[in-house]
């Protein structure tokens, strides 16, 4: 998550609520930066959808 | 390189008689040839159009496609070697980064998800005020002015600060910015009013601020001619879109009775179905942007200084990216709509928009199970193609009272 790309759209909020939120000055925060399997495909449409590219996603463990 | 690109040479374009929600045939004519086309500005300058959704969502995300005001040309209008000012302080729509980040950035946490879902139930109470005086009015009502404005209108102008009384004036010469149809002196009238309109409202805001978005800005940084630039453009966008959302979205919900009724029957499509009617009707239909550099677009090359135009209702049909795109299916699932753009200008109320959408289009279908149009629909009168924001002028509804 990279918080100065990010220009506070909500759309990963809203495409994926337990994964991400919105800190006071509207920026994106992950709540859970190891997302449960069963948000996988919600986190990928949020990533998709983020306006800003301000989201990737990596498969290191 | 490739095939020579597919020419547009009119624009805008009109709709074709009896389909009101689907972008002009010639663009969807043009989407098919390819996402991209040239089209000749006024003035011999060479542009580009664009139509397919992969295209329009790269561009709105390359830096290189500016927004700047100074940069823009016309697509109907030769305006020859005037020089074209940068946009005013605060108007932050037609710049690029760094200006447009100084005002958009304090702005960022007042439109957040969870801040527009608290306004839920102020939303819920505002439709249901103006739902019950549909019902004591009695049929047929215009749905434009006796419900599709009002919403959000009240709800803009209580986040940002507008005061009860003024709203209805003020309403009045925003409508006169956005409807295509003001002539430029009644346009600049309108301007020049509101811009008194709006710096008096933020000297009164720095004297006595109060709970709004406006107040909580005069403790920044922003001079009061930015506050006013910023104002007009949240009062602009806030105003108008989902004015006609709701509207045009009603419109065509009552052309689709099979969708209406599964809307009515079942709340829990609520979302889904603002979503699929953003989509489906992309009432914000076109932007502009200028090359800053030799862009390889689709391959072909857009050249530093071309102007392009993008196409969001023709990309939100693009047959590539959503099934069967021109048919109107509340349960849709696939997402990533280009109703509010993408990039970093993407719509900042996008969130506000939504809340009001879903709570009161449900809520209008719900509480008249036998609204249909008063008219036949193709007298319902539309917006021209030169407004900003597609909608309809007026939409006569009745009723079994």
């Amino acid at each position: 998550m990279d918080a100065r790309r990010c220009i506070g759209s909500g759309m990963c909020v809203l495409t994926a609520d337990e994964v991400f939120d919105q800190d006071a000055d509207g920026r994106a925060v992950v709540l859970r930066p190891e997302p449960p399997a069963a948000t996988r495909d919600a986190v990928r449409a949020a990533v998709e959808l983020c306006p800003a590219a301000a989201i990737g996603l990596s498969t290191d463990r | 390189m490739g095939e020579p690109p597919h020419v547009v040479t009119t624009m805008p374009t009109t709709r074709r008689p009896g389909c009101p929600f689907d972008p002009p045939a010639e663009l969807v004519d043009a989407r098919r040839h390819g996402p991209i086309s040239r089209y000749p500005f006024p003035g011999g300058v060479p542009g580009w159009l664009i139509t397919g959704y992969d295209l329009v969502r790269s561009v709105l995300a390359d830096p290189r496609f500016s927004s700047r005001r100074e940069l823009m040309r016309h697509p109907t209008i030769d305006y020859g070697d005037i020089e074209i000012p940068p946009a005013p302080p605060g108007e932050f729509l037609l710049m690029d980064e760094p200006r447009h980040g100084r005002y958009r950035k304090p702005l960022m946490g007042k439109f957040t998800v969870r801040r527009m879902r608290l306004l839920t139930e102020r939303v819920e109470q505002i439709t249901a005020e103006h739902l019950d005086a549909m019902e004591q009015a009695g049929p047929p009502t215009d749905l434009v002015t006796a419900f599709a404005r009002p919403v959000p209108a009240i709800m803009i102008c209580e986040l940002l600060g507008v005061p009860y009384q003024d709203r209805g004036s003020f309403q009045e010469q925003v409508d006169s910015f956005m409807n295509g149809e003001t002539s430029d002196e009644d346009l600049i009238a309108a301007y020049t009013s509101t811009q008194d309109y709006l710096a008096e409202l933020v000297a009164a805001k720095r004297a006595n601020p109060t709970d709004d978005v406006l107040s909580d800005l005069t403790d920044s940084d922003l001079t009061d001619e930015e506050l006013r630039g910023i104002a007009l453009i949240l009062l602009a966008a806030g105003l108008d879109t989902t004015a006609n959302m709701l509207a045009l979205g009603t419109f065509a919900l009552l052309r689709h009775p099979e969708q209406l009724a599964a809307l009515r029957t079942n709340p829990t499509l609520a979302d889904r179905a603002v979503e699929e009617l953003l989509r489906y009707l992309t009432v914000a239909k076109t932007f502009l942007r200028t090359a800053l550099e030799d862009v390889e677009v689709g391959g072909h090359t857009v050249r530093a200084g071309s102007p392009v135009i993008l196409s969001y209702h023709t990309a939100n049909r693009d047959p590539d990216r959503f099934a069967d795109p021109h048919t109107l299916d509340l349960r849709r699932q696939d997402g990533g709509h280009l109703a509010f753009g993408h990039g970093i200008h993407q719509c900042l109320g996008q969130q506000l928009a939504r809340v009001e959408l879903r709570v009161a289009l449900p809520a209008l279908v719900t509480r008249f199970p036998t609204l249909r149009l008063a008219v036949p629909p193709e007298q319902v009168a539309l917006r021209p193609e030169t407004a900003d924001i597609y909608g309809v002028k007026s939409l006569p509804v009745t009723w079994d009272g």
